[in-house]
C-alpha cells in the first residue's frame, strides 16, 4: 500500500448544535483516487472544508506527509500542494480565460508564463479559447476552467467538490479520462453523486454518514458492506 | 466655584450634549439598521434643521415661544421632505447598494453644505430660546431651557421607542429591517418604508438641531462635528442597535463633554476616533451588542 | 504594443502641452499632474484592488509633512525630502492597513475615515510643530533646478513625476502583482484558494498606493511652498475618489483624465459662481448614478477594450 499522503484524526466541527463533522478519522494514499460519498447531509463539504482549511477545526488534527498543517490557513495549505475546487463554479468571470489560469500558474516558478497557461489550457482542452472572457464560457466549460485552475497549481493533492454536477454525459467521459490521467503524480479526493463515476474512477472509497466516519475500503468491499447499504445505499438513496 | 459645584456645572452642560447626540444618532442608527445605509450626509439634515429653524423664527415673528415651537413642529418636517426626496430620486435608483450609496451621500453632504452657503450665508447666527428663565442652585444661576431641551430629547426618544415597538408602522419598518425581501413577500411597499425611514432618521437630526441652535448658533459647516459623534456613538453602540445607541450616546455625550471640560476638546476627538476604530476592528458588533455567530 | 504607443503618446502631448501653453495653465498643469499621481495612488487600491478607502488624506498629508517637517527643521534639501515623504505615505498606509484591513467593506470605509480624522486632529493637537490650520511656508520651487525659473523647474519636475507614476503604474498593472490584486477584487475567496494570503496582497496593494499619495503630497508641499493640516482633511480623501470615479476605476490613464476634467470643471465653474462644492456633489452623485465606471471605464466598456 502506497504512503498516506494526507491524514485525519478525530476532525470535529459543530455548527451549534449541528455535528457537521465528529470525530473523523481518515487517511489518503499517495496516487489514489479516493471518493468521498454519503447521503447529503453527511459532513463531505464540511470535511473537505476542514482539510483544505476553508473551515477551521475545532479539534483534532490534519497531517500533511508526516507534518502537522491543521492551523496553517488555507492558501499556507494551497502552497503545501492542496488544491481546492469549488462545488459552486468559482472563476473569475470578468476575466480572461487565460488570466483566470495566470493566476494559478504565475503561483509556481515559471519565468515565462505564457506556455505554462497554455499547456495547463491545452489539458483542459480550452486552449482555443484562452481570449474568451470567462464569463462567456458555457457552464461545462467553467468547470473545465476550474478543473485547470486547479492543476496550473501542480498540486500533490486535488480536492473536487462534486466535478461532475451538471455535466453531459459525453463530458464526464472526458472528466474521468482527465482525472485517470493525473495519477500517480497527483492524487485525487473528489465528492461525488453520481455513483456510476465513483465505481468507475475510484481506487477507494470512504463513505461519511450524520458526521461520522462508516466505512473505507474498495468499491466491492463498500458494495458489500450491509453498514453501508442500510445507510445508504438502502432506504435514504431514494431521498437522495 | 469648588470642585463638586464645577464637576455639576460640567456634568450638566454635558448631559444636554448626551440628550442631542442620543437623537441624532438615534437617527442614523435607525437608517442603518433598516436600510444598512451609512448615511454620510446625516450631519447635514442636522445643519439643514438648525438653518431651517433661523428662517422659520425670522419669517414667522412674534413672541420668541410662538416662534421656537413652530420652528420645532415646521423645520423637522420640512428636512424629512428632504430626504424623503434624496431617497426616491438617489438612494433607491442605486438599489442601496452600500458603497455606492456611501459616495452618494458624500454627494449630497457637498450639494446640502453648499445650499446653506448660497442661500444662508457664511454667518453663524443664534435663534432666541423659547424662554430666558435661569434656575438659581446655591453655586450658580443655570439655564432652565438647557434642562428642558434634556427633558424634551427623552420624550422624542421614548416617543420614537413606542412608535417602533407599539405601532403599525413601526412593526412594518422592523420587519423591513429583519428581511426586506419576506417583508415584500406579505405585501410591504419596501419602497415606502425606505423613504419613511431615512426621513425619520433626518426628522431625528433636525429636532436635535432644533433644541440645540438657541444654546448654538446656526452655521453652515456646524454638522461635521454631530456627524463624527453619531458616528461614533452608532459604532459603538452597535450598528443597528437603538438601545446600545442610546447608551453609548449617554456615555459618549457625557465623557466627551466631561473630558472636553477638564482637557483639550482636541484630544478627546482624537481619542474617541480611535477608539472608534478599533471597536471596529477588533468588536465589531459594537461594545453592548452580542456577537451574532 | 499599442498600449505603449498610448501611453507614450499621451506623455508627449503633455510635454508639448507644457512647451506651449501660456505660463497660467502650464502651473495649472502641473498641479494637475501631481494631484493625478494622488489618484494613480488611489485607485491601485480602489480601482485594481476593489479597496474603497475613506483615509488616504492621512497618507497624502503623510507625504506632505514626511517632506515639510525635515525641510523646516532639519535642514533636509528637496530631493530628500521628497524620497522621505514617499516612504511617510508608504509607512502610514502599512500602519493602517495592518489594523483597517482586518475589516472590509463599509467598516474599511468607516474605519480608514476614522484614522485620517485622528490624523487630522492630531496635526492640529501638535500644532506648534505643523503650523496646524495656518501650516508652514516652505522654499518652494525657486533654485531646485539650477538656470530655471521657479515656474519652470515646478512644471519640469511635476512632468518628470508624473511620466514616473505613469510608467510605474502602467508596469505594475500589466505584471503578475496587477493581475493578483484584479483577482482580489473579483473574487476574494477563489484568490484563498489559489494560494494567495488576502491580507498579505491587500496590505501590499495599500502600501504601493500610500507610496503614490506621500509622493504626491511630498511633491504638492515642495513645489508649491505650503504644508498645512487642511491637507489631512476628509476633503483630501474624497477628492482622489471623485477624480478616479470620473475617469474610469481600474484604468491606468483615468486618473489624469479625472483629475483634469475636475479641476477644469471646477474652474470654470469658478469663474460664473462662487458655489464650487455644488459641482463636487453634483458630480458625484451623477457619477454614481449615471457612469458608475468614469470616462475611460466607458470607453474601455464600448470601443476600446484593449485598454489597460
Amino acid at each position: 500500500m502506497a504512503a498516506v499522503i494526507l491524514s485525519a484524526r478525530a476532525l470535529t466541527r459543530h455548527f451549534g448544535g449541528l455535528r457537521a463533522v465528529d470525530g473523523v478519522d481518515f487517511d489518503l494514499h499517495q496516487g489514489d483516487i479516493h471518493a468521498l460519498i454519503g447521503p447529503n447531509g453527511a459532513g463531505k463539504t464540511t470535511f473537505v472544508g476542514l482539510l483544505s482549511g476553508r473551515i477551521p477545526a475545532q479539534s483534532g488534527t490534519i497531517t500533511l506527509a508526516g507534518e502537522d498543517i491543521t492551523r496553517l490557513p488555507a492558501h499556507a495549505r494551497v502552497r503545501k500542494g492542496i488544491a481546492y475546487t469549488f462545488q459552486i463554479t468559482s472563476v473569475y468571470p470578468r476575466l480572461s480565460v487565460f488570466d483566470n489560469v495566470a493566476l494559478a500558474v504565475q503561483q509556481g516558478t515559471d519565468r515565462d508564463l505564457g506556455p505554462a497557461v497554455m499547456a495547463a489550457l491545452s489539458r483542459v482542452n480550452l486552449a482555443d479559447r484562452a481570449e474568451q472572457t470567462a464569463g462567456t464560457l458555457s457552464y461545462g466549460h467553467q468547470r473545465l476552467l476550474e478543473m485547470g485552475m486547479g492543476l496550473a497549481l501542480r498540486p500533490r493533492i486535488l480536492i473536487l467538490d462534486e466535478p461532475t454536477q451538471g455535466l453531459a454525459s459525453g463530458e464526464i467521459a472526458n472528466f474521468k479520462a482527465l482525472i485517470r490521467s493525473l495519477v500517480p503524480e497527483t492524487t485525487v479526493l473528489l465528492i461525488e453523486h453520481n455513483m456510476d463515476v465513483v465505481m468507475d474512477l475510484a481506487t477507494r472509497i470512504t463513505v461519511l454518514n450524520l458526521g461520522q466516519h462508516l466505512a473505507t475500503g474498495t468499491a466491492a468491499e463498500i458494495r458489500a458492506n450491509p453498514a453501508v447499504q442500510d445507510a445508504y445505499l438502502g432506504g435514504h438513496h431514494a431521498a437522495d | 466655584m469648588g470642585f463638586g459645584p464645577f464637576l455639576l456645572l460640567a456634568l450638566m452642560e454635558s448631559a444636554v450634549t448626551a440628550a442631542t447626540l442620543a437623537l441624532t444618532a438615534v437617527g442614523l442608527s435607525l437608517v442603518f439598521g433598516v436600510m444598512r445605509v451609512v448615511n454620510v450626509a446625516h450631519g447635514e439634515f442636522f445643519m439643514l434643521g438648525a438653518v431651517a429653524a433661523w428662517f422659520i423664527t425670522n419669517f414667522i415673528g412674534g413672541p420668541p415661544w410662538f416662534a421656537f415651537l413652530m420652528a420645532l413642529a415646521l423645520a423637522p418636517l420640512a428636512v424629512a421632505a428632504i430626504a424623503a426626496l434624496a431617497d426616491r430620486l438617489i438612494l433607491k435608483r442605486l438599489d442601496y447598494e452600500p458603497e455606492a450609496t456611501i459616495v452618494a451621500t458624500i454627494g449630497l453632504l457637498y450639494i446640502f453644505q453648499q445650499a446653506a452657503l448660497s442661500f444662508y450665508g457664511p454667518q453663524a447666527m443664534p435663534v432666541e430660546p423659547p424662554f430666558n428663565f435661569r434656575i438659581q442652585l446655591p453655586w450658580f444661576g443655570y439655564s432652565a431651557y438647557k434642562l428642558s431641551v434634556i427633558l424634551l430629547a427623552a420624550l422624542v426618544l421614548i416617543g420614537v421607542w413606542l412608535f417602533l415597538t407599539r405601532s403599525k408602522a413601526g412593526l412594518v419598518m422592523r420587519a423591513t429591517q429583519v428581511d426586506r425581501e419576506t417583508a415584500q413577500a406579505f405585501g410591504i411597499d419596501t419602497d415606502r418604508v425606505y423613504a419613511a425611514v431615512f426621513a425619520l432618521g433626518a426628522g431625528l437630526a433636525a429636532i436635535a438641531a432644533v433644541l440645540i441652535v438657541p444654546i448654538a448658533q446656526a452655521h453652515y459647516l456646524m454638522g461635521h462635528d454631530p456627524l463624527l459623534l453619531a458616528f461614533i456613538t452608532v459604532i459603538v453602540g452597535g450598528l443597528g442597535s437603538l438601545r446600545g445607541t442610546v447608551i453609548a450616546a449617554i456615555l459618549i455625550g457625557l465623557s466627551d463633554g466631561l473630558i472636553a471640560f477638564f482637557w483639550s476638546p482636541t484630544l478627546a476627538k482624537i481619542l474617541a476616533t480611535l477608539l472608534v476604530a478599533m471597536v471596529l476592528v477588533f468588536r465589531p458588533q459594537g461594545l453592548f451588542g452580542a456577537r451574532t455567530t | 504594443m499599442k498600449v505603449w504607443i498610448l501611453h507614450v503618446a499621451v506623455l508627449l502631448a503633455l510635454l508639448v502641452l507644457l512647451l506651449v501653453l501660456p505660463a497660467y495653465h502650464a502651473t495649472n498643469l502641473a498641479r494637475i499632474m501631481v494631484l493625478a499621481v494622488f489618484a494613480i495612488g488611489y485607485n491601485l487600491a480602489f480601482g485594481y484592488t476593489g479597496l474603497l478607502s475613506l483615509g488616504h488624506a492621512l497618507f497624502f498629508a503623510a507625504g506632505v509633512y514626511g517632506a515639510a517637517l525635515p525641510v523646516t527643521y532639519l535642514g533636509f534639501a528637496q530631493l530628500p525630502a521628497l524620497i522621505a515623504g514617499l516612504v511617510a505615505g508608504a509607512v502610514m498606509a502599512g500602519l493602517t492597513g495592518l489594523l483597517a484591513l482586518r475589516t472590509a467593506g463599509v467598516s474599511f470605509m468607516i474605519v480608514t475615515l476614522m484614522f485620517a480624522q485622528a490624523g487630522y486632529l492630531s496635526l492640529l493637537y501638535f500644532g506648534e510643530v505643523t503650523g496646524g490650520d495656518e501650516g508652514l511656508v516652505l522654499p518652494g520651487a525657486a533654485g531646485l533646478i539650477p538656470g530655471l525659473s521657479a515656474d519652470a523647474a515646478r512644471t519640469t519636475i511635476a512632468y518628470g513625476l508624473f511620466a514616473l507614476a505613469l510608467i510605474a503604474s502602467l508596469l505594475l498593472v500589466r505584471g503578475r502583482f496587477g493581475r493578483t490584486m484584479v483577482a482580489m477584487r473579483e473574487n476574494e475567496e477563489r484568490s484563498r484558494m489559489l494560494g494567495y494570503n488576502p491580507f498579505a496582497v491587500k496590505l501590499a496593494a495599500l502600501v504601493l498606493s500610500g507610496l503614490f499619495a506621500g509622493a504626491s503630497g511630498a511633491a504638492y508641499a515642495l513645489l508649491f511652498g505650503y504644508a498645512g493640516a487642511s491637507f489631512a482633511t476628509i476633503q483630501y480623501s474624497i477628492l482622489p475618489m471623485l477624480w478616479v470615479l470620473m475617469g474610469g476605476a481600474g484604468t491606468v490613464l483615468g486618473p489624469l483624465i479625472g483629475t483634469a476634467a475636475m479641476f477644469y470643471l471646477v474652474d470654470i465653474a469658478g469663474s460664473y459662481t462662487t458655489a464650487t462644492l455644488l459641482f463636487v456633489g453634483v458630480a458625484l452623485v451623477l457619477l454614481i448614478l449615471f457612469a458608475p465606471r468614469g470616462i475611460l471605464g466607458t470607453i474601455r466598456e464600448r470601443w476600446l477594450p484593449w485598454l489597460p
